[in-house]
């Protein structure tokens, strides 16, 4: 090649990698977060679980030959000083039977603090089976200095749920939310 | 023409002193300076290294604090990867490349400048922090570990020193790489086709192309750290509906084919030596080639064996376990070609050959290791312990790093014209082989019994096996500067070499006169 010709080249070549590091950070930066999202979604991946509306639950079919054990853990992120407990540890129910639990939460501080608890099912395969009708971690919570306030959560596990599982975990964390305030 | 040729006598007068290095567009002084660099920044990661080592001699904490000592891990980690190994074969790539190919420079030589001048800036950057605060003890730079996983980096007071560090370093690498693909693809010798290309460059053009494909990666991921804490983003922050693994997944989406980044080159050096004192081609030159290809590929698709503990559906685990395991195939081809070439060779054992042959003997040690915490099961033991820091430690130091030495050793006497001095070098080799096996062999078996790795602090059981791996550190670390003395004296003097120096070398670069013409193959060779 001589030279005007290798000019053209190196600026083809120098484009063309442009191009695929823009498209590599586009990737990372735009795209690998929202597919994250959508495939956690939509395999019940990372704990993620279904939300049921009023109309859904009503047609639940309950089978009352199994028994399933919901167990509640609840963990407050240190930043954020309140206590938080569920009212029992946990509940025998039958798959396709709605079941409302409450936990008690109170602001320790002196001033007004805004909440947001993050769930997880545990094991991950019973994840897309957990729905949930209500639940006051599908908004953020707000609670005034020292004021404590039962949340409620309405659920149920579908009569899909692998046979061999016999024990499911609901876990929440609670953490501050302060500056991600939904306006 | 004639505009090329007043252009080229132009540049035979090149300014003295310190002009002579910020302005040069030379491939051979542009290799020079990356070669320095990493060498300066492998000592100060190794004065770093050898700091964690004094710190973990006894239980207890003796010498700094935790902290501190996490600051160290982290550092030497990075710095040793961006500082150290990259920066290292980007030097072999500018000196060897054009001269391999019969090129008279890289194709863009001014971009070539900016892409080593923005290093020193970038290291600057990423241990700034150290020195700020006031209180150095306490450990004010980066402290949580090299693959900075979130929530933990998200909390550190100086993040924007560090994510804009590593932004610099990633602008480099990729106009570094854009450069080696322009000067492969367009400045080759009438007559070299791609599959006559001697191997490192093959090894060198794959790398380029991983590393335009996720240094932007690695940009997005602490881009996303950076909007995270002072834009009020939420991509890692799960109170505002983000997922910290998110990270992992983003960094390791990276990391991975970064690990094959530092250690291809080195394959590719290794196969440039081991023919040379063997005295014979290498043996399946075009599987080699596609063995490199498919390590490539295959290093995008096997990202999460790293994080097989988060909590992964099994369908997830069984896959990347075998995806990862079928590594082992390629990599067992290019393992058994060196044992081939090698195979009922007229073998001589001058320096670089000790170095490549350490490589592949070790290295495929530091691989078996790597097949052991491939397999999900068993990683659950092995994961974040000292047995995957010594697994580490074998693919690097004994891939990437021997590869480096070995390469440094073997066109030293073309750089310089004159022969380095042969007892200083296997004195060194020997050394340094001991050592590095007295410091991690021992790795494997307090990672088995359970130490965490990244804690200044360790139940009084393993007091021996860390106290074997701290003798052999300082062994290790003091023996490099018989290397140092070795290159210095090199440089300054020695037997002159001969235009071939090996006996048994073949390629281009050999063509040239010992030492190289500031400006080599001004007009191209002619390849049969």
């Amino acid at each position: 090649m001589d030279q005007s010709d290798i000019q053209t080249s190196n600026k083809k070549v120098v484009r063309n990698s442009i191009l695929v590091v823009a498209a590599m950070f586009s990737f990372g930066y735009l795209l690998l977060p929202a597919l994250y999202t959508l495939i956690c979604d939509s395999f019940g991946l990372n704990g993620q679980t279904e939300q049921l509306t009023n109309a859904e639950s009503a047609q639940l079919k309950v089978d009352k030959n199994r028994l399933v054990t919901i167990e509640f853990s609840s963990i407050v992120n240190s930043k954020l000083p309140w206590s938080f407990k569920p009212e029992v540890e946990s509940v025998k129910i039958h798959p396709g039977e709605l079941k409302r639990v409450n936990y008690l939460a109170k602001n320790l501080s002196g001033s007004d603090i805004v909440g947001q608890a993050i769930y997880s099912v545990t094991p991950v395969e019973a994840a897309r089976h957990f729905k949930k009708t209500e639940c006051f971690c599908f908004t953020q919570q707000r609670l005034k200095s020292g004021e404590s306030k039962e949340m409620t959560v309405l659920f149920t596990v579908d009569t899909d749920l692998p046979k061999e599982i016999k024990t499911v975990t609901l876990s929440y964390t609670f953490f501050r939310a302060d500056k991600y305030t939904s306006k | 023409m004639s505009e090329t040729m007043t252009h080229d006598a132009h540049h035979e007068e090149h300014p003295g002193g310190i002009k002579r290095w910020l302005f040069t567009t030379n491939h051979k002084d542009i290799g020079t300076l990356y070669l320095w660099f990493s060498f300066i920044m492998f000592f100060v990661a190794g004065f770093m290294a050898l700091v964690i080592r004094a710190e973990l001699f006894q239980p207890g904490i003796q010498i700094v604090d935790p902290n501190f000592f996490n600051m160290m891990t982290t550092l030497h980690g990075l710095i040793m990867v961006f500082g150290a190994i990259m920066p290292a074969f980007v030097g072999l790539a500018n000196w060897q490349i054009p001269m391999m190919i019969g090129a008279p420079d890289m194709a863009l030589p001014r971009m070539n400048n900016w892409s080593f001048w923005i290093l020193p800036f970038a290291a600057t950057l990423l241990v700034a922090p150290m020195f700020m605060g006031g209180n150095f003890m306490a450990g004010q730079g980066p402290a949580f570990g090299w693959t900075f996983y979130e929530p933990l980096s998200g909390q550190y007071g100086h993040l924007a020193f560090f994510v804009f560090a590593v932004h610099l370093l990633g602008f480099s690498s990729i106009m570094g790489s854009i450069n080696i693909i322009a000067t492969i693809l367009n400045m080759r010798a009438p007559g070299m086709t791609l599959m006559k290309m001697p191997l490192f460059v093959w090894t060198w053009l794959i790398t380029a192309f991983l590393l335009i494909a996720v240094m932007p990666v690695l940009a997005g991921a602490v881009t996303m750290m950076l909007t995270d804490k002072y834009f009020g983003t939420t991509f890692f922050i799960a109170a505002g509906g983000g997922d910290p693994v998110l990270f992992q997944h983003v960094f390791w989406f990276f990391g991975h084919p970064e690990v094959y980044i530092m250690v291809l080159p080195a394959f590719g050096v290794i196969s440039q030596i081991i023919p040379t004192f063997a005295r014979k081609p290498l043996f399946g030159y075009a599987s080699m080639v596609y063995a490199t290809a498919s390590i490539a590929f295959l290093s995008f698709i096997v990202w999460a064996h790293h994080m097989f503990t988060v909590g992964m559906p099994v369908a997830g685990e069984l896959y990347f376990m075998y995806a990862t395991v079928m590594i082992a195939v390629p990599t067992g081809v290019k393992v058994f070609n060196w044992a081939t070439t090698m195979w009922r060779g007229s073998m001589t054992f001058e320096t670089p050959m000790l170095w490549a042959i350490g490589s592949v003997f070790m290295f495929t040690f530091g691989g078996f290791t790597g097949l052991m915490l491939g397999v999900a099961p068993a990683d659950f033991q092995y994961h974040d312990s000292y047995f995957v820091v010594a697994h580490f430690h074998y693919t690097l130091i004994t891939g990437a790093w021997y590869g480096i030495i070995g390469g440094v050793m073997y066109w030293l006497p073309k750089w310089t014209g004159n022969m380095y001095s042969e007892k200083l070098g296997k004195t060194h080799f020997w050394l340094t082989a001991i050592a590095m096996n007295l410091t991690f062999f021992p790795m494997h078996f307090t990672g088995l019994a359970g130490m965490p790795r990244r804690t200044a602090d360790y139940p009084l059981q393993f007091t021996q096996f860390n106290q074997l791996s701290s003798v052999g550190a300082y062994i290790f670390g003091f023996s490099q500067l018989i290397l140092l003395y070795l290159i210095i004296k090199c440089i300054k003097g020695g037997k002159k070499a001969t235009n071939e120096v090996w006996e048994g070398a073949e390629g281009l670069e050999w063509t040239l006169p010992s030492p190289a013409p500031y400006h080599s193959f001004n007009t191209a060779p002619e390849v049969k």
